[in-house]
């Protein structure tokens, strides 16, 4: 029996086939958020209070990547041994925003360049015995 | 109307690890600066602290906690805290107290004990701080500065070399500094053989933390001449200015930007330097020397363009033709930069100020930028914060 996925920031993101982000929009000036804001629109020329859930978009362009070479503190969760992954930052171009995440494991810089497509999907973070807890990650298209 | 403070005395505690409490840190740089500025501490009328969130309450009330440290002796107190800009609003606090008349002499002061290694959020499962979360998914502080230096190669096709040569120049440059840690000449390549961190990132292109502290005494210019000290250098201004939505790059701790949908994207690190400019009537032509928060060494270029130094995308040249360093037209980190240092952050920024008054004396031996009439600092933390002050002759 699989183990049971749960998502490791509940109300993050989506867990359907086709995962996206969940955000809020200002019903007034159209400005995104993520993650999601209840109240209070920051655009200091709105201030509005009315923002709905909205799902972002699930692909953008490659703003910039790094990676982490060196385990980090927690409270990320390391598998033994640390395995070294990359991290991307992606335009999404409909809100004007970038969003930062882990890309897909197997994937190194190498394999990355600036100004690529990169798509989001779900992968898990860390896991125990009985459960998978998930994460978005970015995955070049 | 006259918006000048005068700076009467500086004093550092030589940064390291050191393995004491920050307040005797604090003191040796408080009495050092009180004995530049020549006065005596019962003079001082207001103490300006910048605090310490990892030194408990004492770093909490840091202001209170030096004046007791000092010996008590009824001066006014603050404390402020602003991330790596904490220096900086302790000294606009003091600036504040000097210029509306309420005080005349203030001690500004900050100091810091800090853990090895990467800095940590604090314990507990708190889903609402971003802070916490981005911990959670391992994006530490290098992962921000990964992303910086990436775009740069990405967008203006600067080289890891580049980026290295940040690193050597402000290695030369430290070697002398009494208040350096790191005093040590690298050559390209040891920085090349030094282990990635956060690509394109060497562990040797990102600066470490610290135990140090800097202080400083500053009063009213008519103060200064009373006191025999006209001549005094003065800081021109300063700039504690916030973001302004939306913010146009990521910024720690966030996991994304502003969306720009509705309003054009700023970016913060030039607000914090054009607001000191205006602030003292003058441009970055004017510019002698510069000390800028050299996080990595590729941001150590990200400022020259925010600072002005030269146009979007064109900083590498400036560290390629050797404009930045000692005896080149602009120089940058004459201290030897957080990349000697590592980050003390609460005396960072006023370490970089009284680096400034050194230069700006022509005391500072070893390091000297000849005939330096006007400095500018600039420094850029978490949450909104940062500062950019300008210290004149």
């Amino acid at each position: 029996m699989g183990k049971s996925k749960v998502a490791a920031l509940p109300g993050w993101f989506s867990l359907d086939g086709e995962p996206h982000l969940i955000g809020s929009r200002c019903t007034a000036c159209g400005t995104y958020y993520f993650p999601v804001r209840t109240t209070a629109c920051r655009n200091p020329a709105c201030g509005k209070d009315d923002l709905e859930q909205v799902p972002l978009s699930r692909t953008g362009k490659l703003w910039s990547f790094t990676d982490a070479c060196y385990q980090p503190p927690e409270p990320f969760v390391a598998p033994e041994p640390f395995v070294p992954f990359a991290i991307a930052a992606v335009e999404l171009e409909h809100e004007r925003m970038t969003v930062l995440g882990q890309v897909v494991s197997g994937v190194d810089v190498g394999q990355l360049r600036v100004g690529m497509t990169m798509e989001l999907v779900l992968e898990p973070l860390f896991a125990d015995e009985a459960t998978e807890s998930l994460i978005w990650k970015w995955r070049p298209v | 109307m006259n918006t000048e403070i005068a700076i009467l005395g500086v004093g550092m505690h030589p940064w390291g690890k050191w393995g004491k409490n920050f307040v005797e840190y604090g003191l040796v740089a408080a009495r050092a600066a009180l004995a530049d500025a020549g006065i005596d501490w019962r003079q001082v009328q207001f103490v300006s602290g910048a605090a310490t969130i990892r030194c408990g309450y004492p770093g909490y009330v840091a202001g209170a906690t030096f004046a007791q440290a000092l010996g008590w002796q009824g001066a006014q107190v603050n404390t402020s805290y602003a991330a790596c800009a904490s220096g900086s609003q302790a000294l606009a606090a003091a600036r504040s107290k000097i210029l509306s008349g309420e005080c005349e002499v203030a001690l500004v002061i900050g100091a810091d004990t800090t853990p090895k290694g990467f800095l940590a959020p604090q314990k507990g499962d708190r889903p609402d701080d971003p802070d916490w979360v981005r911990f959670r998914l391992g994006i530490t502080n290098p992962t921000y500065f990964g992303l910086y230096a990436r775009r740069r190669m990405g967008l203006y096709g600067d080289t890891q070399e580049d980026f290295a040569q940040v690193k050597v120049k402000n290695a030369n440059h430290g070697f002398d500094n009494p208040n350096a840690r790191y005093r040590k000449r690298f050559t390209m390549d040891d920085v090349a053989a030094s282990a990635m961190v956060a690509n394109p990132l060497r562990l040797m292109d990102i600066c470490a933390t610290s135990d140090g502290a800097a202080a400083l005494i500053v009063s009213s210019l008519d103060f200064a001449r009373r006191h025999g000290r006209g001549d005094a250098v003065r800081i021109a201004a300063i700039s504690t200015v916030t973001p302004t939505f939306a913010s146009e790059i990521l910024e720690m701790p966030d996991l994304a930007t502003d969306s720009a949908v509705a309003v054009d994207a700023h970016r913060f690190r030039s607000a914090l330097p054009r607001k000191a400019y205006e602030e003292a009537g003058i441009g970055p032509e004017d510019v002698d020397v510069a000390e800028v928060y050299d996080l990595s060494t590729a941001l150590e270029l990200d400022w020259y363009e925010d600072l002005q130094f030269c146009p979007r995308g064109e900083a590498a040249r400036l560290v390629r033709e050797g404009v930045t360093r000692l005896g080149g037209r602009l120089p940058v980190n004459p201290s030897g930069g957080l990349a000697c240092f590592g980050e003390a952050v609460p005396a960072q920024a006023l370490a970089q100020v009284c680096e400034l008054a050194w230069q700006l004396r022509g005391a500072a031996a070893g390091r000297q930028v000849e005939g330096a009439r006007v400095g500018i600092t600039a420094n850029q933390g978490l949450f909104g914060h940062g500062s950019s002050v300008i210290v004149k002759k």
